[in-house]
């Protein structure tokens, strides 16, 4: 059992701000990844769960045991660093016995958890090498058995894979999941990578300027973004926004068109790129550029002045210069308010 | 032609080293192993059998034996409080650096003003009543204070060259290995010898290497502070030479303190031997 709860966690660097007062439950066994671009404070929290950051203010309790006063040591966890940390000065054996030494554990017991974690992580031919001799993914992959073999209550990965190229990236991932998901750990995972956020995550929690802004499952955190920049972050192309104007009968003006919209003052139309068709009716589009995916097309236009981005099937020929009128799903229209940036419901 | 260059660049300065560094070096091989123009191993004989020598060689071990760990220590020691530092760290290795600009024998002179019988030691007793008129420390009665105040003077004067290296080593370390380490739990203490001391192992080699032979070389502080009455390998090396003028026995002190040199040389090396793939 090991809940992770964060209670008004803040962190200054002298005048700067990483954190402001950061509330955060992870639950027991769970896949957290902490999302955001550089600079938001992602592994700033993490180093602070971990023990290697203090924080200037709140509370860090694991497995309900308040912990934010002891020693890394004391907590009940271990990490994978973003460049894995592999002792250079010891062999891959040593290296993933390190931790089980320290706890003074009899040898067989070693032996024993060391040979598992490698066979786990594919790496049970590399225990006599030195890290100078391995390749950048075989290094993960020895950090990531160091973690396991302690079997802790808590990993704490920090951009774990960032360091490696495109196709290990996405192998490395998949084994991740699979291997963690069997380990039973609870998991906080930072990156700033949306789609192994998405691919990993039970949850995720999008950070920006050292605050929370959501924390949902990854459909959630998609179709539902709980603000603007959550919408504006996630998605590859991201959401599309525009200006709408309230008009009679509840209806809004959104680039000439009329749309059913939330009873408020003020508000802004978001809908993302793959949830428009081509259609008799609708946006009126201005295509700029055209990239043909393989499976969709992107294209990059104008609507009302505002640059406007469409994923659409590739069966229809579309060339720059083109006016086409884009209908959006109704269901998939978001609204924000202007003022706040915060999704209104 | 391009790939000579820097070969042909390099052929002075390599030229300068065998004519003016190999060639007088062979001659004193030479001139240790021979006498009026003959082989013969009585230089060595004649060393060996005079009552100095295994005085002045044993005074050498010790003096080795007791500066270069003690500095070792201190070495470590204020490298890791440098290391931990925000500001003020450049004004800190400069002010540890400044015995390092004074030539050893005006190290020595230092020391001497302190502990000869008009010096600032016995001043400051006598203020304090400690003592009622000034004392001889420095006199062949008490070969121990002798001793003991070259050893301040070496710590005094060469502990911030290890030193030096020392940071350069430490700031190569990654900071991630010693978190890793913390994470896992080892104490600062453990991380200090389980990462730190083995990651550091090249320029713990290079601090050691350097400072032994300087050790073995030791000289002008033991003349300033001592005179004849502490003999020192090197010491005796000047006394044949010059007093006696026998350079054949003096050369062949040099060869055992060229031969001291290189064997610990290869014993520091072979120690902290680092394998080919454990480097950072």
């Amino acid at each position: 059992m090991a809940e992770i709860v964060i209670k008004g966690v803040a962190k200054q660097f002298g005048a700067f701000t990483a954190l402001h007062s950061v509330d955060l439950t992870i639950h027991d066994q769970e896949f957290m990844v902490l999302l955001g671009a550089s600079g938001c404070g992602k592994t700033t929290l993490l180093r602070i769960i971990a023990g290697l950051e203090t924080p200037s203010q709140g509370e860090v309790w694991i497995g309900g045991r308040r912990v934010d006063h002891l020693p890394p040591r004391a907590r009940g966890i271990a990490m994978v660093f973003q460049n894995y940390a592999v002792f250079p000065h010891l062999t891959v054996f040593e290296n993933i016995a390190f931790g089980l030494r320290m706890a003074k554990l009899p040898q067989a017991e070693v032996t024993r958890r060391v040979t598992r974690t490698a066979e786990l992580m594919h790496i049970e031919q590399l225990l006599k090498r030195y890290s100078g001799e391995l390749s950048g993914g075989q290094r993960q992959r020895v950090a990531v058995a160091r973690a396991l073999a302690m079997e802790p209550d808590v990993i704490l990965m920090d951009e774990p894979l960032s360091n490696l190229d495109a196709l290990l990236r996405l192998e490395m991932r998949a084994e991740l999941k699979g291997v963690l998901a069997a380990s039973k750990t609870t998991t906080i995972y930072v990156t700033h990578d949306q789609v192994e956020a998405m691919s990993l995550a039970d949850r995720i929690s999008v950070m920006n300027g050292g605050f929370i802004v959501q924390a949902d499952k990854p459909t959630q955190v998609y179709r539902n973004p709980a603000a603007r920049f959550v919408g504006s972050f996630i998605g590859n192309p991201p959401m599309n926004f525009l200006p709408a104007k309230r008009g009679e009968n509840g209806r809004w003006h959104v680039a000439g068109k009329d749309f059913d919209g939330p009873d408020v003052a003020a508000a802004e139309f978001a809908i993302r790129p793959e949830d428009m068709h081509p259609a008799k009716a609708g946006l009126e589009a201005e295509v700029r550029v055209v990239e043909p995916l393989g499976p969709h097309t992107l294209v990059t236009a104008q609507v009302a002045g505002q640059p406007f981005r469409a994923v659409l099937e590739s069966d229809r020929a579309i060339s720059p210069g083109e006016v086409i009128t884009l209908a959006p799903i109704p269901d998939r229209i978001r609204w924000f308010d202007p003022e706040t940036q915060e999704a209104i419901a | 032609m391009a790939r000579a260059l820097p070969y042909l660049l390099l052929l002075p300065a390599s030229l300068f080293l065998l004519v003016f560094f190999f060639y007088p070096f062979g001659l004193v091989v030479v001139e240790s192993m021979t006498r009026g123009g003959e082989w013969t191993t009585e230089n060595f004989t004649r060393m060996t059998g005079h009552w100095k020598f295994s005085t002045a060689f044993w005074n050498t071990i010790w003096l080795t034996a007791i500066v270069v760990p003690v500095q070792l220590i201190m070495a470590l020691t204020m490298a890791s409080l440098v290391q931990k530092l925000k500001t003020g760290r450049s004004g800190l290795l400069y002010i540890f650096a400044i015995p390092l600009g004074i030539s050893d024998l005006a190290a020595g002179l230092v020391w001497l003003a302190i502990f000869e019988q008009s010096g600032f030691l016995n001043s400051i007793l006598h203020a304090f009543g400690i003592i009622d008129r000034p004392q001889l420390f420095l006199g062949y009665q008490s070969l121990w204070v002798i001793f003991l105040a070259v050893v301040l003077a070496e710590i005094w004067r060469a502990t911030a060259i290890m030193m030096v290296i020392i940071v350069a080593g430490m700031g190569l370390i990654p900071k991630e290995y010693n978190e890793a380490a913390e994470v896992f739990g080892a104490s600062r203490w453990q991380r200090f010898t389980k990462v730190t001391l083995p990651l550091l192992r090249p320029s713990l080699q290079t601090a050691l290497i350097l400072r032994i032979l300087m050790a073995f070389e030791v000289f002008a502080v033991v003349v300033a502070l001592g005179g004849t009455t502490l003999p020192v390998l090197m010491g005796e090396t000047f006394q044949w030479q010059f007093q006696l003028q026998d350079r054949g026995v003096a050369a062949a002190y040099a060869m055992v303190i060229l031969g001291l040199s290189v064997a610990f040389s290869l014993v520091v090396l072979r120690l902290l031997h680092v394998p080919k793939g454990a480097r950072i």
